[in-house]
């Protein structure tokens, strides 16, 4: 239970922070850079490495770089949904959604993780 | 536009919003943890890249955008979609520079953990700032390119 509180405090407040950031930079383009931040990455791996050394996370490093590919497609989809189909922005991206569990769960299945 | 730094937008954001992303930022952390306990270390590193925080933010500044439109007695739905849209360009070009994170990380974790971190968040800032800037460069010309053409023909055609 200990670990879980630390896990949510720990990725709050780095996600809050990268946030904070994010608000406070223009062009909005280049603000929307911290919109793919590896703050929950942060928080993750900091506690992984010490909990389980450095293997474990190497492992999930490595299919981190699957769900940044999914992340892009998100993205990308999130785009076509706002400006092609003038979706809302809260529709847009819990429907665009579907597309990273797909292109994430879709690397894994084909590529498979670290032997 | 140059890059600028402006801590008076942050008066544009209420109390509530902050708590939203702290929530939804601690959530995602959380969930991160049990999909590696439950699934296995491969499913919970892709929870790593989840775009949980994307969905918040997007739609805060929609409302931003729409607020202020409203504010001038004008109809901001269509500002607050192109605003988020922005903001989503931006965050694929990032999801770039976060590829390059877990790659960094992955090489590096073997010989030094605080090494691995430092090197993987430069990489990330540097390929992320890259990509943006070549964007911005590759837009600029074809733009130049476009309003080139038009005016040329405007010579040839008047």
């Amino acid at each position: 239970m200990t670990e879980y509180l630390l896990r949510f405090v720990a990725g709050g407040l780095i996600v809050s922070a990268f946030a904070i950031l994010g608000d406070m930079l223009r062009p909005k383009s280049f603000a929307g850079l911290l919109g793919a931040a590896p703050s929950v990455a942060l928080a993750t791996l900091s506690i992984a490495v010490v909990q389980h050394g450095p293997r474990y996370v190497a492992a999930e490093s490595w299919t981190m770089i699957y769900g940044a590919i999914a992340l892009a497609c998100y993205s990308l989809a999130v785009c076509h949904l706002l400006m092609r189909f003038h979706l809302a922005a809260l529709p847009a991206t819990v429907v665009a959604f579907i597309v990273w569990l797909v292109v994430a769960f879709g690397l894994l299945a084909g590529f498979g993780g670290v032997a | 536009m140059p890059v600028k730094l402006s801590p008076s937008a942050l008066k544009q954001t209420r109390w509530y919003e902050y708590g939203v992303r702290f929530l939804l930022g601690g959530l995602a952390t959380v969930l991160a943890g049990i999909a590696s306990t439950c699934f296995g270390v491969a499913v919970g590193g892709l929870f790593l890249a989840l775009p949980a925080i994307f969905c918040a933010s997007a739609t805060l500044i929609d409302s931003h955008e729409r607020r202020a439109k409203e504010k001038a007695g004008l109809s901001g739905r269509r500002r607050g979609q192109q605003a988020a849209a922005l903001d989503a360009a931006g965050a694929g070009l990032g999801s770039i520079g976060l590829a390059a994170f877990a790659s960094v990380f992955y090489v590096m974790i073997s010989t030094t953990a605080i090494g691995a971190f430092a090197a993987a968040i430069l990489a990330w800032t540097a390929v992320s700032v890259s990509a943006w800037w070549l964007r911005r460069k590759l837009r600029m010309t074809s733009h130049a390119e476009r309003l080139g053409r038009s005016a040329r023909r405007r010579n040839f055609f008047p």
